[in-house]
């Protein structure tokens, strides 16, 4: 065993598995690898299912000026398990029209995609479960299984609300994937690989990706929280609209379970924006004295607190805004992104110049970028600040028009003659 | 061991069974779960021939499976807005009620 | 070396390999339409496993994100847009002999690969990534292109076709403007 130059150099699995090595084969060697680094992912998700539980409770409740749970343990902590107990004493109804093979898978499926995302993340330098030589596409490849869960979890439901929920749920899904796909060109582009280590280990070397693709940080923050289902993109759960879309007919511990996935998913997308865009377990230089991987902890937590705040702040937005703000605005954004920083790269391969170079890059597409979205959302929404005409409601009656209304702008109402 | 004859078997059996989906069934959208599967087993093919036969740019088997995936995503998608639209006109999806062209 | 002769390989390929035949014939004997789909999208994923097994990974990825992903939902919208009378996945009423002529496809293809004088080899990819990018962008710059313009045609094509028609109502409201 090497001596130990640094605390931050003692790695108990290094040692074992070198130990494991010499006694036995190596496939028993790397089945214990993945074993342990499966529980400790699990061990992860679980914990932080529950911590998130309490986090969310308590901070939408401090946004919304009052205070969140707070009777059934001290600060209400224990609140999680007490939501456990009450979903699993629950009785699970099962309609009895309802497709009973098809109807118990969902809760399942949904749960795959969102374990399976933390095996690409690298939480230390050397501490990656698997690290996937594409992992950006596995990551995007995983993120479209859920949409086939919620279809039959809708339509297994036999119930015309579920299906309808499904169905928006889904058209909404999958138009957000397209720009999601295209934002995570960006920063393969720059940094030349697809692993999500090799991403991080990029940014150690030159700064942070967020820098140089702030458009990608924007597109997938928008996008995510769409794949996610929160606010301001929950039309799946919008109770005052669709009774509770896709899992109206899931009661128990099933609910509780599509309950749970969405905060792992949250974690999860969490984990995806400090991997890629805000430099993972590295944190200029304070890994050495903290382990990295609390440093990546603390960061996943840092998002999560940022979707917290999107989803205590921001009012539902209505199914068509969002399939515009998708194709309308944020597709042809991630196209003029993958475009802008391909042509970064060509300068910065083809005319050989050093590193320097990246320095008036993020400052241009910081301008760029904010130009850009400035644009998109006048043009966008330039309807919505016209003053309304007539309806025409039947077609045989002629109905005087308005006259013409001076300007564009929004002006304050004529006064009503006396 | 694997052997590239273990990877043809497989693809030979997903085709027939491809085969026999895409001729024995009344609705559009069966027909097209055939052709999908028939298309898996020469993707599958392809990939074997890439890792287990010898190549001059073994990669190239993977390419054609690219290939391969994109022109079954586009038509896939044509397939069925014909079929869509064939049920909007004809009030049926049966192929077998789709007979205005026999003489 | 004239094959893959990792134990761990060989059984997951095996492993992979029932699943997929398993469910291609799920897909084959069900009753309802929708689970038919739901057991072709469990033969994509298994197919996406021994994909893994032959170290092509970027392939497996892209075979989930389309086809389990995109493809998959596409039959089911459609089967929904499509009457609950036309749901059954019964087969017309000739169907020995067209499952005698896939039998004897079957043998056919098997016995031909079988019985052929293979090249054998284990090719290794170093990053699959890398060299499919390098290859789509080198040898077949050409196909890429035109598979680009494939899909645009393609979905310019769908769009079309499900248009809905001037006889269908066209809008509601005439002239006036929605707000």
């Amino acid at each position: 065993m090497a001596p130990l130059l640094n605390w931050y150099d003692f790695d108990p699995f290094h040692d074992l598995y070198h130990w494991l090595d010499k006694h036995v084969e190596s496939w028993v060697v790397y089945l214990v690898a993945a074993v342990i680094g499966s529980a400790g992912i699990l061990t992860f998700v679980g914990l932080g299912a529950l911590v998130n539980v309490w986090l969310e409770r308590r901070l939408i409740g401090r946004i919304q000026v009052r205070r969140g749970p707070n009777r059934v343990g001290p600060f209400g902590l224990v609140q999680p398990v007490a939501d456990a107990i009450k979903l699993i004493q629950k009785e699970v109804l099962q309609p009895d029209a309802a497709d009973s093979r098809l109807f118990n898978l969902p809760p399942i499926i949904v749960f795959i995609p969102a374990m399976l995302t933390f095996a690409v993340f690298a939480w230390a330098p050397d501490l990656v479960l698997a690290n996937l030589d594409a992992g950006v596409l596995y990551l995007l490849a995983i993120s479209s299984i859920t949409a086939l869960a919620i279809f039959i979890a809708g339509w297994s439901s036999n119930n015309k609300y579920a299906l309808l929920g499904a169905m928006r749920v889904i058209a909404m899904m999958i138009s957000y994937e397209v720009p999601m796909v295209m934002c995570f060109l960006a920063p393969v582009l720059l940094a030349g690989t697809m692993s999500v280590a090799g991403l991080v280990q990029w940014q150690q070397h030159h700064f942070l990706l967020a820098a140089f693709v702030p458009m990608s940080v924007l597109i997938y923050g928008l996008s995510a929280t769409a794949e996610l289902n929160r606010t301001p993109a929950d039309i799946a759960e919008a109770e005052s609209e669709i009774v509770a879309g896709y899992h109206t007919e899931y009661s128990g511990m099933k609910f509780g379970l599509f309950y749970a996935v969405e905060l792992i998913n949250s974690l999860a997308v969490s984990g995806i924006m400090a991997s890629l865009f805000f430099g993972g377990w590295w944190l200029f230089g304070v890994e050495k004295v903290i382990p990295a991987w609390i440093i990546f902890i603390l960061k996943i937590y840092f998002f999560y607190f940022g979707l917290i705040w999107l989803r205590g702040t921001l009012p539902r937005f209505r199914i068509d805004q969002l399939m515009g703000l998708a194709w309308k605005m944020l597709l042809p954004l991630a196209l003029i992104n993958v475009a802008v920083i391909a042509t970064e790269v060509l300068i910065w391969q083809e005319a050989d110049l050093g590193g320097w170079v990246l320095a008036p890059y993020a400052v241009v597409n910081i301008a760029l970028t904010a130009a850009l979205v400035v644009v998109f959302f006048r043009i966008v929404t330039a309807r919505f600040y016209r003053l309304p005409t007539r309806v025409i409601l039947v077609r045989d009656i002629q109905v005087p028009a308005l006259p013409a209304p001076a300007s564009s702008a929004l002006r304050p109402p004529t006064p009503l003659p006396q | 061991m694997i052997k590239i004859e273990d990877v043809l078997v497989v693809g030979g059996l997903l085709f027939a069974i491809g085969l026999y989906v895409a001729l024995s069934r009344r609705n559009a959208v069966g027909i097209l779960m055939g052709v999908e599967l028939m298309l898996n087993s020469v993707n599958l093919n392809l990939i074997g021939f890439a890792k287990l036969t010898e190549a001059p740019r073994p990669i190239d088997g993977q390419v054609f499976a690219i290939f391969v995936i994109t022109v079954a995503a586009a038509e896939a998608a044509v397939a069925l807005a014909l079929a869509v639209s064939v049920y909007r006109y004809r009030q049926s999806i049966d192929v077998d009620k789709l007979d205005l062209l026999k003489w | 070396m004239t094959g893959i002769d990792d134990t761990a390989v060989v059984i997951a390929f095996w492993v992979m390999a029932v699943v997929t035949i398993g469910s291609a014939l799920m897909v084959a004997t069900v009753h309802d339409l929708i689970h038919a789909v739901l057991f072709l999208i469990l033969s994509f994923v298994g197919i996406a496993g021994l994909y893994i097994t032959l170290s092509a990974d970027f392939v497996a990825m892209v075979q989930i994100l389309i086809y389990a992903g995109a493809i998959s939902v596409l039959m089911l919208f459609s089967i929904l847009l499509t009457p609950r009378s036309a749901r059954d996945n019964a087969g017309v009423s000739y169907s020995a002999p067209i499952a005698s002529v896939a039998i004897l496809v079957a043998v056919v293809l098997i016995y031909a690969g079988l019985s052929t004088d293979w090249a054998y080899a284990s090719n290794g990819f170093t990053s699959t990534a890398r060299e499919i990018g390098n290859a789509l962008l080198d040898p077949y710059a050409l196909p890429f292109e035109v598979a680009s313009v494939l899909l645009v045609v393609a979905m310019v094509g769908a769009i079309v076709l499900v248009r809905p028609t001037h006889e269908a109502g066209g809008t509601p409201l005439g002239e006036g403007e929605q707000f």
